[in-house]
């Protein structure tokens, strides 16, 4: 193999898994060592920079980063990064006056932000304190978008949606909340410099079987009967409740179903338990709450006396693998289920809706009737429009829309500066060595085996009975220090100089993970199986490193590092040293665009 | 040294011996030698070799002198017997304790001051009797502990981190051991693990006195240009005459190679040592050229390293003295006290 370029800020970004697996690429060990200082302020900032609503994404990311992070491949759990994002929104001060300023000069470019949710309220955020004039339009009258239409507020309660969009709208964003954009060829006709489209997906799929017309009243769309909710239209259901679909989406409805007079409400989906769409802790909220789920039930017919509905007959399948893998839902064979129920909630997927751009403004349209949008730059056909978040590529998540946010900012601020669009800003990237002295590191890496905790939770039977008391009452400090010491600071970067090693031995003798091998270089197949531990996880890197004197190479295996720094503690010759590696991505700004060449 | 605690963590994919042991579990607190000292890597060939076979811990008796080398017992075999002795008494000790427990592993652990000058008769003789075990010494030519005096093994000519040459003549413990009658004598080096393992598993199986010389750069005070037991010039001056696998009782001979390539050597427990000769002439079962051979290449500034003599039919301590196979200190006051009448026999046949 050839020796690794770590100079590529890639390569230890990629060490960095849960900031690597973040869309918006937040710098995590980073935070969360502020949030075990106690520095919530300084740790929400890292958050706020990044991914602009740490006290929303605290409570309801996805989070793509706890799958991925190393502490689940070396113990059963992951470290709990969302909810340790939640403590420096809950235990920080006022931080308004570390936010930016609205920009004391417009620069005369105006940006239209159609729809108020993540990833409009991003662009708003990354653009307005750089002196663009930014009006955000949405039909609802407070911004957030599908953060306060579609979370249930026990997830979510107002208060911090309206704490993090005002920071957001205080920059000097205008905000018309109840105006909704019904035509693009309007818009573009008003003398916008560049529009963004951030109008999620708004519209929840149907189920057209037999009956639907029938008991349509005691029918409801998940998504729309959840925003209903949430705006306080509706506050009753049936005794009896059915939620079809197995998303998150589907959890929510059970969930406030169970709150607004639901006392027997459960989840049907198609596919098996394992398979469903829903992150597994939304799947354990709602059994948790007396929710149960079945699995294998396609409904066939929805059943109605007089008008109004009396149950699903659901028929039961299988599930059967063809040669290529492919799964296919099969009937079981057996007699038909019927559930009887009072109301349905269907949550069986959203789809995005165009109706408001007129096919022949200059926006082409692709596959499944989505606007044709740039992957690295998010402009669409036409060079004035740009698209982010659901809008975009369909359904994701808050943190997708943000990334897209951050994305669609940088390449309307290039637009507007005359630069090449395509041409993206590198990360900022700062390597700083955390030696202190002899055993002295500037970070605790004292490692323990240390299991997750559990974020305490309101009593079931006070949550159950008020749909806006939060159900999860979040880490208390004790809890959140306990948290952040699992940790492994994977940015604290092991950093190998091969001309000061003597080679002997001392890293490989320490190494608790026996990550580290002196061997006979060869080709990265082999080399995975000869190591001292076998490197079997093939989307971990192999770090190499060549120039020792015996010709061997040094290989680390960055898989189950722990990144504890004892191959740098017993290095003799300060050959292994612990760099602490912060990688921030550049957002809109003068530093997204290259300096101007000078005359010199 | 290292305040940390090594995590317990390990790799989810290490592999595990016959008893279901992975080689951590062989580990015992951590090194609280220099960073980069070449006795931390020799307790890694031990941990390795006593991994591989799949030794029980629990039969393992591991014992040390004096100096940085007989730290080191703490930091392998955690779960093993241990005796830190006096300084240059481990031989004595070793052998009092083979004599009263025939059954446990022994392994005596010195350095070059320890073994080589306040320890040089216990050393001696106690090759010369034969005691069944594996003296391992880490031989590194300086007084690591009393910062970096010339140690009896220090070449002449050689130099001290401050640039004084060294005029006394050195003690070569291999050569040594070979004319006290060893009957497994090695030298190998830290800074190689391919080596040093594979002769650390064949001593561990030797029945009878087995001697490995270790050379072990002392990071601090003998790791310089003018030392002759740095790393740079153990790697540059090593004389490899072999290399080894070790086959234990359990495992079939897998090897077909040309003859001539590998000379198979059958131990008396029923292991095997296949030997991939380097040097073709050179015998391994022959005393008396190997010290010759030694002394050549000494005199050329050369190291000569790997399996340096092995004794075909090796005899120990107890077979010199007949003792009973079962350990003496199992046996019960009856057997060990057999009565007035018993002693009256045996003086009766005296006089």
């Amino acid at each position: 193999m050839k020796s690794t370029d770590i100079s590529d800020p890639q390569y230890f970004h990629k060490v960095v898994d849960c900031q690597y697996a973040c869309p918006a690429h937040t710098p995590v060990p980073e935070y969360i060592r502020l949030i075990a200082h106690g520095r919530y302020d300084d740790a929400y900032m890292i958050n706020w920079q990044s991914n602009v609503f740490p006290g929303i994404l605290g409570r309801t990311c996805d989070r793509p980063c706890e799958p991925a992070c190393r502490r689940g491949r070396v113990e059963a759990e992951p470290v709990a990064i969302c909810r340790l994002k939640r403590v420096a929104a809950d235990f920080k001060d006022d931080i308004t006056a570390r936010l930016p300023k609205p920009a004391q000069r417009k620069n005369g470019k105006k940006v239209a932000l159609v729809g108020g949710g993540p990833a409009s309220l991003t662009v708003a955020r990354d653009l307005a304190p750089l002196g663009y004039e930014c009006v955000v339009f949405d039909g609802d009258h407070k911004a957030g978008g599908m953060i306060r239409s579609q979370i249930p507020k026990f997830r979510l309660p107002d208060s911090v949606i309206d704490e993090e969009t005002g920071y957001i709208l205080h920059l000097g964003v205008e905000f018309r909340g109840g105006t909704r954009i019904d035509s693009m060829k309007k818009l573009l006709a008003e003398n916008f410099d560049a529009i963004f489209v951030g109008t999620g997906a708004p519209r929840g799929r149907d189920l057209d079987i037999p009956g639907r017309k029938e008991a349509a009243a005691n029918i409801h769309i998940g998504i729309d009967w959840l925003s209903s909710v949430s705006f306080g239209h509706i506050s009753k259901i049936g005794k009896r409740v059915i939620v079809l679909g197995g998303g998150n989406t589907a959890m929510d409805c059970c969930r406030s179903a169970r709150r607004l007079g639901g006392d027997d409400v459960q989840v049907v989906v198609r596919s098996g338990f394992e398979e469903m769409k829903a992150s597994p802790w939304e799947k354990e909220d709602a059994q948790h709450e007396g929710i149960p789920i079945h699995n294998y039930l396609v409904p066939k017919e929805f059943t109605h006396e007089n008008g109004k509905l009396t149950g699903i007959t659901f028929e039961k399948v299988k599930a059967e693998f063809d040669a290529k893998g492919r799964r296919k839902l099969v009937s079981a064979g057996e007699p038909d289920q019927h559930f009887p129920c009072d109301d349905v909630l269907v949550a069986v997927g959203q789809e995005n809706a165009f109706p408001w751009i007129e096919r022949d403004c200059g926006i082409e349209f692709g596959d499944w009737d989505m606007p044709k949008v740039d992957a690295v730059t998010f402009r669409s056909t036409h060079p004035k429009v740009f698209f982010g978040g659901d809008a975009a590529f369909g359904p994701k998540n808050i943190i997708w829309a943000v990334a897209h946010g951050h994305e669609a900012a940088v390449s309307i601020d290039k637009m507007l500066n005359g630069e090449d669009i395509a041409d993206r800003p590198l990360p900022a990237v700062e390597v700083v060595s955390q030696k202190m002295g002899i055993h002295e590191w500037s970070y605790d890496n004292a490692i323990e085996p240390d299991h997750r905790y559990k974020v305490p939770l309101r009593d079931k039977a006070i949550a159950l009975k008020d749909i806006k008391a939060e159900v999860e009452l979040g880490f208390d400090v004790d809890l959140a220090l306990k948290e952040a010491g699992r940790c492994l600071n994977c940015d604290i970067q092991t950093v190998f100089a091969a001309q000061l090693c003597i080679e002997c031995d001392a890293c490989v003798d320490i190494c608790p993970m026996d990550c580290i091998t002196f061997t006979p270089n060869a080709d990265e197949k082999e080399l995975r199986q000869h190591l001292k531990a076998p490197a079997l996880n093939l989307t971990q890197d192999l770090y190499v490193q060549d120039g020792l004197k015996t010709g061997r190479v040094m290989v680390k295996d960055e898989d189950v590092c722990l990144h504890c720094g004892l191959c740098a503690e017993r290095c003799p010759t300060g050959a292994w040293d612990m760099q602490k590696y912060l990688l921030e991505m550049t957002h809109a700004g003068t530093s997204c665009r290259p300096p101007r060449r000078s005359a010199a | 040294m290292t305040y940390l605690a090594k995590p317990k963590f390990h790799h989810p994919g290490l592999p595990k011996n016959e008893l279901g042991y992975t080689h951590r579990d062989y580990e015992g607190t951590v090194s609280t030698l220099c960073a980069g000292c070449g006795h931390d890597s020799i307790t890694g060939a031990i941990i390795q070799a006593c991994f591989e076979l799949a030794i029980e811990p629990h039969r393992v008796a591991k014992i040390s002198g004096i100096g940085c080398s007989s730290k080191t017992p703490t930091y392998f075999l955690g779960n093993s017997h241990g005796f830190n002795s006096v300084h240059g008494r481990m031989p004595s000790v070793l052998t009092g304790a083979n004599l009263a427990n025939r059954d446990l592993i022994y392994l005596g652990v010195s350095g070059d001051g320890d073994s080589a000058s306040i320890g040089l008769g216990q050393f001696a003789h106690c090759l010369r009797r034969g005691v069944n075990m594996t003296y391992i010494v880490e031989n590194n030519g300086v007084y690591g502990l009393t910062k970096g005096q010339f140690s009896a093994t220090a070449d002449r000519g050689s130099k001290s981190k401050r640039g004084v040459t060294n005029t006394d003549n050195s003690i070569d413990m291999v050569a040594m051991a070979l004319q006290l009658g060893a009957s497994f004598v090695a030298r190998s080096f830290s800074g190689d693990k391919e080596q040093l393992v594979p002769i650390i598993k064949a001593a561990i199986a030797h029945q009878g006195a087995a001697f490995i010389d270790v050379i072990s750069p002392c990071v601090a005070f003998n790791n310089h240009a003018g030392s002759t037991k740095s790393f740079d010039f153990v790697r540059e001056h090593n004389e490899a005459v072999n290399r080894l696998d070790f086959i234990s009782t359990r495992m079939p001979i897998g090897l077909q190679q040309e003859p001539g390539t590998v000379e198979i050597v059958e131990q008396h427990d029923g292991s095997r040592i296949a030997l991939r000769k380097l040097d073709a002439d050179y015998e391994v079962h022959d005393r008396a050229a190997a010290l010759g051979f030694l002394q050549h290449h000494a005199a050329k500034g050369q190291i000569v390293t790997g399996l340096l003599f092995v004794e075909k039919e090796a005899q120990d301590l107890h077979a010199h003295l007949d003792t009973v196979e079962e350990p003496l200190n199992k046996l019960g006051e009856k057997e060990l006290c057999p009565g007035s009448a018993v002693l009256g026999q045996i003086n009766a046949g005296l006089r």
